[in-house]
């Protein structure tokens, strides 16, 4: 069963096809760019606030993306790498007094360390093992930084504070909107740096395994190797992403990274549709504004409100967000 | 040496609650293929159903029954309205509406009853077991009901045609379809024994971490633990994982200096991957073999 047949596309197209459609194809892609960076120029400090933080999840939708969508891995713990990004970030920040530039470039190595770490007693379990493994690491991860021997360095329960970056060189922009376009430049390197990995060798593999790890194997795929590599990347991503999350909203707490964030993440890609990067974006947009649009329905329910929600896309849009614009762009996919 | 099995028998007690819910999982993963992640949250309804009827004036083992026959109906109900039409789905697809249903089933019942904690009573009475410090009434009585009903559930799955047939329709659906057995409908028996079983661990925890939505937590990481110990595909295995999981836990905290209960959740996490990367298919549980 293909999660991603994003390389059988087959255009539905008729004689009418120089029309709109072509156009929106061709131009989406520019159009999204464009409309991204706008936007903070017409919105208010607290909206660009909220799309920074869309953007941030994007970065973690994208990441377990490579690992779920490109390589068919699961992960009920990206909580933990987003975690350890976000405190390895502000530790730099606050400890070290080093840049938060630097900060974000190390939270990615130090969560690609923590990921291969997971990776090796992971590598051999297969679908639901894997996700119950994940998913126990993801309900430590809290415990973990909560640990008395390095209170010192995370700040126990209590958390830690970071001060909000300050726009350099002089730019002509808050706070509020340096962070987004900070955060919008490294999304994009991210983004592109996934889509040219799906055409590589790396990728090619990784989809094999997703397909069928035997066959891949038996076709001389070496299984494990490209296993760490989706998990060290996942994790550098989650990683780089969540350091972002830690410098936006200027603050880290071990009750921050709980097994809600990582549900979070993973709905946000079952959303958005699995592999489809696109539709980070919108798993992202469901991440950031659904739970409060679930608690202006109804405030005790709220949680009742989400889940209902999560039942009605996966139920009228198995594929989730790439379904719906397939169908709005009349592009099918071949069965195999 | 008297401390050592002290502690033996503590982890016993504990471990009780483990083997209930282990003893859930692996009955819903052996009738759908998947782990439940909102096994635990259904449970917790129950236990909130029973707790309702015994306030409604209802005796203690009448209400155990009905809270029984009710999770029983809702596990197959759940099952034909949410996860039958779902059948092809990706796994993916299954997990999110497991995660919905947690959402669903948790805060409609923190909605309905409060987030306050309640009171649950114990059938076994409040008193300590056979005079014991460390073994409560409760916790011996849970200990005998978790054997009793592991016992009922093998004459249920070796001397009954529909539990023959629900084996059949797990290890090979294609077959038993030929046969005769109704595969869609024993998915659906699955899944209502898992929510029954589910409804008397439910019943047996509350009285010992006090009733309210979030009692399941921890409880399920635990379970998860000791289902993966003692394999996916066997319920004795399960809940012996259970009890040796409690053990295990009471055991580091008591000789292993600094661990206590901040490494409690650590401990379960590293015994997970170490069983899963060790013997996959845990102590009892029979070797994975996929055919391509």
């Amino acid at each position: 069963m293909s999660v991603l047949p994003d390389t059988s596309i087959a255009r539905n197209d008729s004689t009418s096809s120089i029309g709109i459609r072509t156009i929106l194809l061709r131009w989406s892609r520019p159009l999204a760019l464009l409309v991204l960076v706008l936007l903070p120029l017409a919105a208010s400090d607290f909206v660009t606030f909220q799309l920074t933080m869309l953007l941030v999840y994007a970065v973690a939708l994208i990441a377990l993306n490579v690992l779920t969508g490109f390589t068919g891995q699961f992960s009920l713990g990206q909580n933990a790498f987003f975690g350890i990004g976000g405190y390895s970030a502000v530790i730099v920040v606050e400890h070290f007094h080093l840049s938060y530039l630097l900060g974000i470039p190390v939270a990615g190595v130090i969560a690609a360390i923590a990921g291969i770490l997971f990776a090796f007693p992971a590598l051999r379990l297969k679908g639901v093992y894997l996700a119950l493994a994940t998913f126990a690491l993801g309900t430590t991860i809290p415990q973990l930084l909560k640990l008395d021997y390095i209170e010192q360095w995370t700040g126990g329960v209590q958390g830690m504070m970071i001060e909000k970056p300050m726009t350099p060189l002089g730019l002509p922009l808050s706070q509020d909107a340096y962070l987004y376009y900070l955060t919008l430049t490294i999304a994009l390197g991210i983004y592109i740096l996934s889509v040219n990995l799906l055409h590589s060798k790396t990728g090619r593999a990784m989809l094999a395994i997703r397909e069928n790890e035997t066959a891949a194997a038996a076709m001389g795929v070496d299984v494990a190797y490209y296993k760490t590599i989706a998990f060290g990347l996942s994790a550098a991503f989650t990683g780089v992403s969540g350091a972002l999350g830690a410098i936006v909203i200027q603050f880290v707490s071990p009750d921050a990274y709980t097994i809600q964030l990582a549900v979070a993440i993973f709905l946000g890609i079952v959303i958005g549709g699995v592999g489809w990067l696109p539709g980070t974006i919108v798993g992202a947009a469901f991440i950031v504004f659904v739970p409060n649009v679930a608690e202006s329905i109804s405030k005790g329910l709220s949680g009742a409100v989400f889940g209902v929600l999560i039942l009605l896309v996966i139920f009228v849009f198995p594929r989730g967000a790439q379904q719906v614009c397939d169908r709005l762009l009349g592009v099918e996919h071949k069965k195999d | 040496m008297e401390l050592f099995s002290n502690q033996v028998l503590a982890g016993l007690a504990t471990g009780a609650i483990y083997a209930c819910m282990s003893l859930s999982i692996v009955m819903i993963y052996q009738a759908i293929d998947h782990l439940n992640f909102a096994q635990g949250e259904m449970a917790m309804a129950s236990a909130f159903i029973a707790w309702q009827l015994i306030q409604w004036g209802l005796p203690y083992w009448v209400a155990f029954g009905l809270t029984i026959g009710l999770s029983f109906g809702a596990g197959f109900a759940i099952e034909r309205s949410l996860f039958r039409p779902l059948a092809d789905a990706p796994v993916l697809t299954h997990v999110a509406g497991f995660i919905a249903l947690f959402a669903i089933v948790n805060s409609g019942a923190g909605m309905i009853w409060g987030f306050t904690i309640k009171e649950f009573p114990s059938p076994f009475g409040n008193g300590q077991f056979l005079g014991s410090e460390l073994l409560s009434a409760h916790q011996a009585g849970m200990i005998g009901a978790t054997a009793l009903l592991l016992l009922s559930l093998y004459v249920f799955f070796e001397f009954t045609r529909v539990g023959l047939a629900m084996r059949a329709a797990v290890s090979n659906p294609e077959s038993a379809r030929l046969v005769g057995v109704n595969v869609s409908w024993m998915i659906g028996l699955g899944w209502a024994l898992a929510a029954g079983i589910g409804a008397v661990a439910g019943m047996f925890i509350a009285p010992l971490v006090f009733l309210e939505p979030n009692m399941m937590g921890g409880i399920l990481v635990y379970g998860f633990a000791g289902a993966v110990l003692g394999g996916l595909s066997s319920p004795l295995g399960a809940v012996l994982g259970g009890f040796m999981i409690g053990v295990f836990e009471n055991l580091i905290g008591t000789y292993v200096p600094g661990a206590g209960n901040q490494l409690k959740l650590p401990i379960a996490l590293f015994l997970i991957i170490a069983i899963l990367r060790l013997r996959p298919q845990g102590l009892l549980g029979r070797a994975f073999v996929e055919r391509v």
